[in-house]
């Protein structure tokens, strides 16, 4: 990949609120080239979205994560593609993974509360014709997410003058 | 009663920064651009291996010059680095930070009336170092239409019979400045030819934007006059590990051995295991940080361009170096009108020797939300005096 799409998306990874100008100074370019780069990253979906990473919980607002592994009878020749795809469509459903391990998708799920995450669990993921079978974990606490901390690190210790 | 202190301590001057250190601590608020260290913690997995080999019960000294396997790991990375080669058993000590290195290269080289050369604005411990082993110093002041690097006319021209060491320090606190291959050929050659040895403080080696850094043991016939002082502060943030090396001929390291022996016995020994995970493995960490640093330098660049405060453009450490001589103040006024009228810190550039004067270092070891507020404040004050 070109060195300044990497660039690019490595900072915007982490901030995807820098705006064009500011870009353009960090990372040695201009505005135009960084602007194109955007749009055309865009439309390869290269870039897929410019998300928000929010605490909820200190919102107060009732939210539920779980993580739930899913065993799931391959097809012929679709593999578990057709099955994945149909997981996806439910709004409930916040990610979908095919994994190696003992099963065979990790698929992510928020509701508003413990049962209306499991009502969704039994009564639309389970009866999926070639799912086999669900374990459903309930996400606690987050401590680090999309590589952030979640939580407050300590204060820096380091003097305020030194040579 | 008898006067308890030796005369040449007295006549040592503090640190020009512990005044301005003293002041800025009285003021909880203020934005400091005055830190000379890392805003990074330590790598993590270089901080889980301390606190492993506090475990293991890693608690014993090490043999004087260092842990073995250490040694060995400074010795690849400064051949992967600095093309030089040094034989871990002979030719490298590990030292409590590269401050250690300083003192004891002076020590171990100089007899009374000896000259050594320094070139400032530079770090503040090579003058008094100099007078602490009985040397001469001489300041050789850089020039900022030089970009602060060393030229082999500057050089030359303070070269009496006298000169045995010159100090050369680079990337530089506190200009920022760097000297490319191009830049230190015509200064080897000055200093083969007139038989001088060179100390190269080469601290900030991870830290450069342009080109790698370039040693100038690595130029033909100067491995042998060079000392190389380098260690983990900058490049790895580890400047509280108190971790650094240094190393050159056997001839000179045997002799600073002994005076390391006798005076520090060897460096912290978890430190040590720390960093041979360091050198091992966190590439990509120093990376992650350079790139962040480098950003930081972009930024500060165009703010001071648009603020209209003249600067050359640096390409090493994380300082920066504006010229503020267009606002009719001292360096000091400068700093201290600053923090007490917008609370912002930086260093004046006295601080690193008379010729910094008209100068002000800006640490950017900050993230990018500080600075942003710091210029902020910077660009208002500038306004207010233009006004």
């Amino acid at each position: 990949m070109e060195e300044i799409r990497k660039q690019i998306l490595k900072y915007l990874e982490k901030n995807s609120r820098a705006d064009l100008g500011e870009l353009a100074v960090l990372l040695d370019s201009d505005e135009v080239t960084i602007a194109n780069e955007l749009a055309q990253m865009e439309k390869e979906k290269i870039i897929c979205g410019y998300h928000t990473l929010i605490d909820w919980d200190k919102t107060g607002e009732e939210r539920v994560n779980a993580l739930i592994e899913v065993s799931v009878k391959p097809q012929r020749d679709k593999g578990f593609d057709k099955t994945a795809e149909r997981i996806c469509n439910y709004p409930e459903v916040t990610a979908v993974y095919l994994t190696s391990g003992g099963y065979d998708l990790i698929v992510t799920v928020e509701g508003k509360t413990l049962m209306e995450v499991s009502r969704f669990v039994s009564g639309k993921l389970s009866p999926i014709e070639d799912v086999i079978s669900t374990t459903t974990h309930f996400i606690l606490k987050k401590y680090k997410d999309h590589g952030t901390l979640m939580f407050q690190k300590n204060k820096s210790e380091r003097m305020l003058v030194t040579p | 009663m008898r006067d308890p202190l030796s005369k040449k301590i007295v006549g040592i001057e503090p640190s020009g920064i512990r005044k301005f250190f003293d002041m800025v601590s009285e003021m909880p608020d203020a934005i400091s651009l005055g830190v000379g260290e890392p805003d990074f913690d330590t790598p993590w997995r270089v901080r889980e291996e301390g606190i492993y080999s506090l475990e293991r019960g890693r608690t014993f000294y090490t043999s004087n010059a260092g842990l073995k396997e250490l040694k060995v790991e400074i010795g690849k990375y400064l051949q992967r680095k600095i093309q030089v080669a040094y034989d871990p058993d002979n030719e490298i000590i590990v030292t409590v930070g590269g401050s250690e290195g300083i003192d004891i290269a002076l020590r171990a080289m100089l007899d009374p009336g000896d000259e050594v050369l320094i070139p400032q604005p530079s770090y503040v411990s090579y003058l008094p170092c100099t007078i602490l082993a009985n040397g001469v110093p001489v300041v050789i002041p850089l020039k900022e239409e030089n970009e602060f690097k060393l030229t082999a006319e500057e050089l030359k021209a303070a070269i009496t019979p006298k000169t045995k060491l010159l100090v050369l320090p680079f990337p530089n606190n506190p200009t920022g400045a760097i000297m490319t291959k191009e830049d230190l050929e015509p200064v080897a050659e000055v200093v083969k030819e007139h038989d001088l040895y060179v100390l190269s403080d080469e601290i900030y080696s991870e830290l450069t934007y342009k080109d790698d850094h370039v040693s100038i043991a690595s130029l033909p016939g100067m491995r042998d006059r060079t000392l190389v002082i380098n260690g983990f502060s900058k490049g790895f943030a580890m400047t509280g590990w108190r971790l650094g090396y240094i190393c050159g001929q056997q001839r000179i390291t045997e002799q600073m051995l002994k005076i390391h022996q006798y005076a520090i016995m060897c460096a912290p020994t978890n430190s040590q295991y720390a960093a041979v995970e360091a050198l091992r493995n966190c590439d990509g960490e120093v990376q992650q940080m350079r790139t962040a640093y480098n950003q930081r330098r972009r930024f500060l660049i165009h703010e001071f361009q648009k603020m209209g405060l003249p600067c050359f453009e640096p390409f090493g450490a994380f300082y920066i170096f504006p010229c503020i001589k267009g606002f009719g103040m001292t360096s000091e006024e400068f700093a201290t009108r600053l923090l007490d009228e917008e609370k912002v810190a930086a260093v004046p550039g006295t601080a690193f020797g008379e010729c910094g004067e008209g100068f002000l270092r800006v640490s950017y070891a900050y993230s990018l939300e500080d600075l942003k507020e710091a210029v902020g404040r910077l660009g208002r004050f500038v306004e207010r005096l233009r006004a």
